[in-house]
């Protein structure tokens, strides 16, 4: 029925089929779509939200699928600043994963999240240049244009829009300036996953999140991004091998996903050692300064030393030593475990700095709550995944996404 | 030109612990005098707005050696955000300028109308000063029965649903006292002239306010106490509220302290 829209050579299920892989996730979406205009007809009271969990899962969830979504901009950069060529065979998916990241971060926040959403551009109009949530705001909508941008000719290169001269001639011409979008990319992404990861640690007030830093920014900046670019990767890795799982064909070659996983792997390594410095240097420092010992942090409710040791070590080094062993890289088995476990490993830490920040009281005489997510929450959380499984989808479907495809599975079909 | 020199102001408030019965008055004062909305059922803690709360706190011992004290908590109209810099923790984050410190009173005010309701001040704040509006209060829930909207002030703008609210140390008041001595040809308003709606109606006179920077406030008077302390003081947050207390639980129990660290005085 659409075979017309289809790239050549490539074999895709029958339209049937699609329909009915997509259907769960048009439920999902629509349970989101529900639960987002509730939100919006009837305030936040729809969520489980409180004055003391005044960020909860939806904060978590942006700052994972941010961190997640990485990989666009580092492949990017790779491919196009530093030059690994090799690089090219997975960079439309990068770049996919990377809009769907953002594009769901920014409907959560811009629509969802925010008390007054038509008031969103009060945050440009009327900005306080101290905040870093400003700094955040700016860089992700530039970096949500700068990725749409990187998008369109991936768009145009449908088979069905091939046709028109002028589109072709277009997108044509965008792939020629793509190496200066992913520059300014670079710069963006660098500098709003800093400033996430700078949003909790200039909380003074808040010994949990507070550290020292350099000049204005906090080491939390630092460490943001450099978790978010060895986690990036990972989160690519896994996308390219479930779109292969599903569609039961190789899409990448494995020098590739290799080499990737190398990169990532190393850079766990570095973030790592930089965060346990950090993490000795916060107990020694801001900690005590606030009065406070360590293990106050780790006491209350369920939120134990546990954390901090799953973080670190279970979903810190462990993967980060396979993804380092090039011979453990190569067992697809071991691959996807120690991607699995830095994708992890870095949603734990934006969960911990969101949701322990807020839960652990700075009074002493305050008392710990606890606070589970409604419906409607959940609703707007799966929506968001749902919305990424449709985009990525229907573009595998109709785009060209992986170059090598029909090479690596010639004589198969 | 003739320069024209404004005194700088920083207005504050003394809590005398050792008076305070935890009555309550100073809360429904304040919620009174401020249009702060509620509903009909109010038993969601996490979410219902006092700008003035008031804390039992209790020094954990076993019946006969066993302490109970309040400890109202108005916003602490903090004056640095912890690294020096003249912001308390809550200015410096907000997004869109919707709070601001005012240097010639010392005054941390919310814009309301400018507000996008991101909530990160509330993150920002150790002391839980900070509300936002889950409902609307005004318009859908309708919390008066009728004719009571009637008593609402006219002095405070009442708040729409999705923007975070705080104590104003009732700005509106000094408003007021300033239009009242422009009217009577003064530059500047007498001590008794300006003070909050909870300091007012404190049967205990519990909590005093003034002017910090005239000495002859009695405000200033009393931070000079032994006894006088601030909440998460080592925080240096710099707040405008001073409490006083002369046990030494209750002070102990106003900040973190490492174990065995002895409490101390009053700081900076």
């Amino acid at each position: 029925m659409d075979s017309a829209l289809i790239p050549h050579n490539v074999n895709r299920c029958s339209t049937g089929k699609f329909l009915l892989w997509t259907s769960p996730w048009l439920a999902l979406f629509a349970w989101g779509t529900v639960s987002a205009l509730l939100c919006l007809a009837l305030g936040l009271n729809q969520t489980n939200m409180s004055d003391i969990f005044v960020f909860a899962l939806w904060i978590v969830f942006d700052l994972a699928v941010i961190a997640l979504g990485a990989g666009a901009f580092f492949t990017g950069f790779l491919t196009y600043i530093i030059g690994r060529k090799e690089l090219k065979d997975i960079i439309y998916p990068a770049v996919i994963i990377g809009f769907i990241c953002y594009s769901g971060a920014m409907i959560m926040l811009g629509v969802a999240d925010v008390g007054q959403p038509i008031r969103g551009w009060f945050i440009f109009w009327h900005a306080n240049v101290h905040s870093m949530l400003v700094e955040v705001s700016f860089c992700i909508t530039c970096y949500l244009t700068v990725l749409s941008i990187e998008y369109i000719p991936i768009i145009l290169e449908n088979r069905g829009l091939k046709k028109i001269r002028e589109l072709d001639i277009f997108g044509h011409s965008l792939h020629h300036i793509m190496a200066l979008f992913a520059a300014i990319g670079t710069f963006l992404s660098f500098f709003h996953q800093g400033s996430l990861g700078g949003m909790f640690g200039v909380m003074h007030a808040r010994p949990f999140a507070a550290r020292e830093g350099f000049y204005i920014w906090p080491w939390t900046f630092f460490l943001f991004i450099f978790s978010a670019i060895a986690a990036g990767p990972c989160f690519t890795i896994l996308c390219t091998r479930l779109t292969e799982t599903l569609g039961r064909k190789k899409l990448v070659p494995d020098t590739t996903i290799q080499l990737l996983a190398k990169i990532s792997g190393w850079l766990l390594s570095i973030y790592l050692l930089l965060k346990i410095a950090d993490t000795i240097n916060w107990i020694y420092g801001v900690v005590p300064r606030a009065g406070q010992t360590f293990m106050d942090f780790y006491k209350q409710g369920p939120y134990g030393v546990w954390l901090l040791v799953c973080e670190i070590f279970v979903f810190g080094i462990i993967p980060a030593i396979i993804l380092m062993t090039p011979k453990a890289c190569k067992n697809n088995g071991w691959l996807i475990t120690a991607c699995l476990m830095n994708c992890t490993g870095i949603v734990i830490n934006r969960f911990v700095f969101v949701i322990l920040t807020l839960a652990i009281p700075v009074m002493p005489f305050d008392r710990f709550w606890s606070y589970t997510p409604s419906w409607q929450e959940w609703g707007v959380t799966f929506g968001i995944i749902a919305f990424g499984f449709l985009v990525f989808s229907v573009s595998y479907r109709y785009l060209p996404l992986f170059p090598r495809e029909k090479e690596l599975n010639e004589g198969k079909a | 030109m003739e320069e024209i020199k404004t005194e700088k102001h920083k207005y504050g408030m003394v809590i005398d612990l050792d008076k305070c019965t935890g009555c309550g008055t100073c809360m429904v004062a304040c919620a009174s005098e401020n249009n702060v909305t509620f509903r009909a059922d109010e038993s969601d803690k996490q979410r219902s707005i006092a700008w003035m709360q008031l804390y039992k706190i209790n020094n954990g011992e076993k019946f006969p050696k066993n302490r109970t004290s309040y400890f109202p908590r108005p916003c602490m109209h903090c004056e640095e955000d912890g690294n020096g810099k003249k912001h308390s923790p809550c200015v410096s984050v907000c997004v869109s300028t919707a709070t601001t410190l005012d240097e010639s009173t010392g005054i941390v005010s919310q814009v309301y109308t400018r507000c996008v309701g991101c909530r990160y001040c509330q993150a920002a704040c150790p002391y839980h000063a900070r509300y936002f509006n889950w409902w609307d209060g005004y318009k859908y829930f309708k919390p008066f029965p009728d004719g009571m909207e009637r008593s609402l002030s006219p002095e405070v703008s009442p708040r729409m649903r999705g923007v975070v609210e705080k104590c104003t140390f009732c700005h509106h008041r000094l408003m007021r006292a300033k239009d009242t001595a422009y009217a009577q040809g003064r530059r500047e308003i007498e001590e008794e002239e300006y003070i909050t709606a909870c300091a007012e109606a404190c049967p205990a006179r519990a909590i005093v306010f003034g002017d910090l920077n005239n000495p002859d406030h009695k405000v200033s008077q009393l931070i000079k106490s032994p006894n006088a302390f601030r909440l998460l003081e080592r925080l240096n947050t710099k707040p405008k509220v001073y409490y006083l207390s002369s046990k030494e639980w209750v002070r102990r129990l106003a900040d973190n302290y490492l174990p065995g660290e002895p409490v101390s005085g009053l700081k900076g």
